[in-house]
């Protein structure tokens, strides 16, 4: 999808060179379009022999029995499980079947002006709840009028869902059948999010700042925001080199000071290659996916694309080394969490952000916010509850 | 069978086929839980009755979406058609040159892409460096965060929707206008009649039936509203410009739930029916007849 399905191209002629049995055709699509084009496609049996998947749609084509199952082919290709960042293969594992195989990692973490904070008096980017919160209300002390210490879109609903992670939230419980929004964990996150808001630390926006982020971010307006690995390269694209010096990138605050000063947990994100079922190619579609998970093709792929690489081995690569931005991924990695592995998660998700948004505005108590996210997250699950419960009345596994 | 019948068979043919029966099939998928466990295995398919409708009226973001809805029509389709008889009124005026011109510029808008047309007003909302701010700062208003603020974010949908919009209905009622006799307007000034009273008495009984048709179809488009909050906002800040088919379109094409979609479509088409039907019973739209 996106720019991927442009550049991976580059890496085809070296396929088809080991392979001379096999021809690649690479089909790219928008990002914007995938995830209808393919379940539009699946019902209509058009899929291809091998798709890319962003790792949060893996549950919902394994409910509908698009993939093939992997783990009898990694362990005969003998793929070394473990070199796999443990969090982003946990990603793609639907219980105790794997169903993908991780391409590049993603994960959110704290981009941020580093000369501001450090001219605020914030010599180290902050590694807890409170340092964070003392730090940002140093900044924005010293910041003046209309500039913000952190930008938290009231439209992204994955900054609340990283504090709540932190905290220990499930999200769903049961079985992923319910809404468990109403947890104490969970209200614990939703009130530290809150307070950055009503403390001034945050502006209550939604995402008209955004179309002008670089550009804000660099004029100051906003001094922090949280991000993924994309943002690298935006930032040094859209801005001047020079400006490279004056920003920084750090693994996410912990809740409390951990004892091996570990950062908090963010999500586990990135994008996945499966074997689709129906195909009458799946061997060589097999061999198309092992071959993008080697740490060499692995590597070239980050050359090309700056897309984190998915296996810890390609980041002995050169270039990954001598970036320290890219180093801070490479921390947070070693500690992030799946969402809940259920279709629905991305429904469920969007409107995380529109009652958080009401408590943020007022509009609704914090309480009343988790009730009424509890109360739609339980309505959308009913369809979930009921094919389990009578897949359990048969007898067999869902 | 008269040959009259033999005629329209072809053209019958194809509407209830390409038609009728999709709706019918929609109003039966209706009444099933039709979603994205169904796609995947058929026999999870569930006959729900008139549960989809029942979980309609209990749900917060359909009372949301249906209020959001009305402000929109309440606001929008009075203003659009204001702007669009005034600018066919001076376009109409006797000491306009260039009418060509100004004709095609007002209609412009109308011919544009949403998609380009909504990157360039989004910049005009942004609160700090936009121009819309920056001119209401000149008169000493403080600056509004047009789609960010669930209080203006649904004006400023009907601003751009209005602005877009006016010409079409412009250039129907600069038809109707040039249809009026240049006698009666003589007769009135002969009588005495100033220009508000020719407006009052001349013009606007004979462009009644224009109006009319005008009106009708701008409250019809109205309700219909998605492209605009679908490009510009996505339905928020919050749930403030979630409109009926936005909710529709939601739910039915990102989520899958089709059965719940295909309800939701019935609802707002009762809710034009009714509203429309209520129109015409007040004497208010009545296309092709003349006022009294």
């Amino acid at each position: 999808m996106g720019r991927e399905g442009e550049l991976v191209r580059a890496l085809v002629p070296e396929f088809e060179r080991r392979n001379p049995d096999l021809r690649v055709h690479v089909q790219q699509v928008p990002w914007s379009a995938a995830h209808e084009k393919i379940l539009t496609a699946y019902v209509g049996e058009a899929l291809p022999d091998a798709i890319q998947l962003g790792n949060t749609w893996i549950p919902e084509l394994v409910a509908l029995g698009a993939l093939a199952p992997l783990d009898a082919r990694i362990a005969a290709a003998a793929l070394a499980r473990e070199d796999f960042f443990a969090g982003v293969l946990d990603a793609t594992a639907i219980e105790g079947t794997t169903w993908a195989l991780p391409w590049y990692a993603d994960t959110r973490l704290l981009f941020y002006r580093s000369d501001l904070f450090t001219a605020a008096g914030v010599a180290e980017p902050p590694r807890t709840w409170a340092a964070w919160r003392a730090a940002l209300a140093q900044v924005r002390a010293r910041g003046g009028a209309g500039r913000h210490a952190i930008l938290l879109p009231l439209t992204e609903w994955e900054p609340l869902v990283i504090l709540a992670l932190q905290r220990g939230a499930t999200l769903l419980r049961d079985g992923d059948r319910y809404g468990d929004f109403s947890s104490a964990a969970f209200r614990g996150a939703l009130d530290f999010y809150l307070s950055l808001f009503h403390e001034g630390l945050a502006p209550v926006s939604g995402a008209a700042e955004l179309a002008n982020l670089q550009q804000d971010f660099a004029a100051g307006w906003l001094a922090s925001y949280v991000s993924g690995p994309w943002q690298l390269g935006e930032l040094r694209r859209r801005l001047p080199p020079a400006f490279e010096a004056q920003w920084g990138a750090a693994p996410m605050p912990a809740p409390e000071a951990q004892a091996d000063d570990a950062p908090g947990l963010s999500l586990a994100g990135g994008a996945s290659l499966a074997v689709v079922r129906s195909s009458p190619r799946r061997e060589a579609a097999w061999r198309w996916i092992a071959f993008l998970a080697e740490t060499e093709q692995q590597a070239a792929f980050y050359a090309l694309s700056g897309n984190l690489p998915a296996r810890q081995s390609a980041w002995r690569d050169a270039r990954l080394r001598s970036d320290p931005k890219a180093a801070a991924f490479h921390a947070q990695l070693e500690h992030v969490r799946a969402t809940p592995k259920v279709p629905e998660w991305e429904r469920i998700a969007s409107r995380i952000a529109r009652h958080a948004e009401a408590a943020v505005r007022g509009a609704e108590s914090a309480e009343a916010a988790l009730a009424a996210l509890d109360r739609e997250t339980d309505r959308v699950l009913e369809k979930r509850r009921w094919v389990l419960a009578r897949d359990d009345a048969a007898g067999s596994t869902p | 069978m008269s040959p009259g019948l033999w005629f329209v068979a072809p053209a019958l043919t194809a509407i209830a086929l390409f038609f009728l029966v999709p709706v019918a099939a929609s109003l039966g998928l209706s009444l099933t839980d039709f979603d994205l466990y169904t796609v995947a295995d058929a026999a999870n398919l569930r006959f729900a009755g008139l549960d989809n409708y029942r979980q309609l009226l209990d749900d917060p973001v359909f009372w949301t979406s249906l209020r959001n809805t009305v402000t929109f029509v309440a606001l929008g389709a009075p203003l659009s058609v204001a702007v669009s008889l005034g600018a066919a009124l001076l376009l109409n005026h006797r000491l306009v040159r260039w009418k060509g011109v100004f004709r095609t510029l007002y209609f412009l808008p109308v011919v544009t892409t949403l998609v380009a047309v909504a990157v360039v007003w989004r910049f005009l909302y942004h609160p700090r460096v936009g121009l819309l701010n920056r001119a209401l700062e000149t008169v000493g208003v403080a600056p509004v965060d047009w789609l960010g603020d669930p209080r203006w974010a649904m004006p400023a949908i009907v601003l751009l929707a209005v602005w877009k919009g006016f010409g079409f209905n412009m250039v129907i009622l600069l038809a109707g206008l040039q249809a009026v006799p240049a006698q009666l307007y003589e007769a009135a000034r002969l009588d005495g009649a100033s220009a508000l009273q020719q407006l009052r008495h001349v013009t606007l009984p004979l462009l009644a039936p224009t109006l009319s048709f005008v009106s009708l179809m701008t409250l019809i488009g109205h309700f219909q509203l998605f492209a605009e909050p679908y490009v510009m906002t996505q339905g928020g800040p919050g749930d403030a410009t979630r409109s009926l088919v936005l909710l529709m379109y939601e739910r039915g094409f990102r989520w899958w739930s089709l059965g719940q979609a295909a309800a939701l479509a019935f609802v707002l088409f009762a809710i034009i029916l009714a509203v429309t039907l209520a129109a015409r019973g007040v004497g208010l739209l009545r296309p092709g007849e003349a006022r009294p």
